[in-house]
């Protein structure tokens, strides 16, 4: 009974917050939205079990992606009233696409529900017993082990690829030069001068 | 009781909704990400579900390389937003022609 209200009370309040983000004028609104959205979604795969990655939305999605796009928002200066003028031409095609698709989606879940796809072979059953989080480290570390560095590298690429993209080089900036420090050698940067008594040395 | 149906119907919904806030806001390319990511965290809920109703963790472990992706993702799509708009000072995409030469 407590889930059913809870999965309800999530489940109304990720689908309003995902329409609130694709309609609100004001994109600052829409990153709100989404992170509402992102709790929610987290709160309906807690409900079914899902510590691990429930826990891993919210620190992924609301504490590095939404902050990422708040922080683009805020950074661009741009006009928003503009950015609306097309959105009732295209919402129309836009409403007829996602329909087909919701439906089309809605047949498989009718197809699948009455029993037509067999759906009862498990790659790795979940142990009973073992915390969430456990069993999912054991096959992360073990038979997922190398697909799991291959996600460790596309973040690695990603990091790379975004310092490189919005890299910016700047005239007028004094930087240090590595190269010419190391390539610098003492006979060329040091001078032995025998200065005669009371002139001093000039540079 | 809540089944198996309940979450793929709501992930259906969501999945519906990102794609047509993908098409409608054409103007704004920061509500198309946005957009992308609804739809991922609406197949991350496909999966999820999928995995706890059927008894077999895979589900999850690729729905967290699911976020992987996204993650990168949203970080290297908001890097190309940012020249873009350093580049033109709008980030409308409808009329992106930079690269037809």
């Amino acid at each position: 009974m407590i889930q059913a209200i809870a999965f309800y009370l999530f489940a109304a309040v990720v689908l309003i917050s995902g329409l609130m983000t694709i309609t609100s004028r004001n994109p600052v609104h829409s990153v709100l939205w989404l992170i509402l959205a992102f709790f929610n979604g987290a709160g309906l795969m807690l409900l079914c079990g899902a510590e691990f990655i429930a826990m891993l939305l919210v620190i992924v999605y609301v504490g590095a992606v939404a902050v990422l796009f708040l922080f683009v928002v805020m950074m661009l200066n741009i006009d928003f009233a503009e950015m609306r003028a097309g959105f009732v031409r295209y919402a129309a095609i836009g409403a007829l696409l996602a329909g087909a698709l919701a439906i089309e989606m809605g047949i498989a879940i009718w197809g699948w529900s009455i029993g037509g796809i067999k759906l009862d072979q498990r790659i790795a059953p979940t142990p009973d017993k073992v915390p969430n989080i456990e069993a999912i480290g054991h096959l992360l570390y073990s038979h997922y082990l190398f697909v799991f560095e291959g996600a460790g590298l596309v973040l690695l690429v990603a990091m790379i690829g975004a310092i490189v993209l919005t890299h910016r080089a700047r005239g007028g900036v004094k930087g240090q030069k590595i190269s010419r420090q190391v390539a610098r050698r003492p006979q060329d940067a040091t001078r032995n001068m025998q200065p005669p008594v009371g002139q001093g040395v000039e540079l | 009781m809540i089944g198996l149906t309940h979450y793929l119907v709501v992930a259906a919904i969501l999945f519906g909704m990102g794609v047509l806030g993908l098409i409608a806001n054409r103007k704004n390319l920061i509500i198309m990400l946005m957009s992308i990511e609804l739809i991922l965290l609406a197949v991350n809920l496909n999966f999820v579900a999928f995995s706890a109703y059927l008894h077999d963790l895979v589900g999850q472990v690729f729905a967290m390389f699911v976020l992987t992706v996204a993650a990168g993702e949203a970080a290297i799509g908001l890097a190309i937003l940012v020249i873009y708009f350093r580049g033109r000072g709008t980030i409308a995409v409808d009329d992106a022609n930079r690269m037809k030469g």
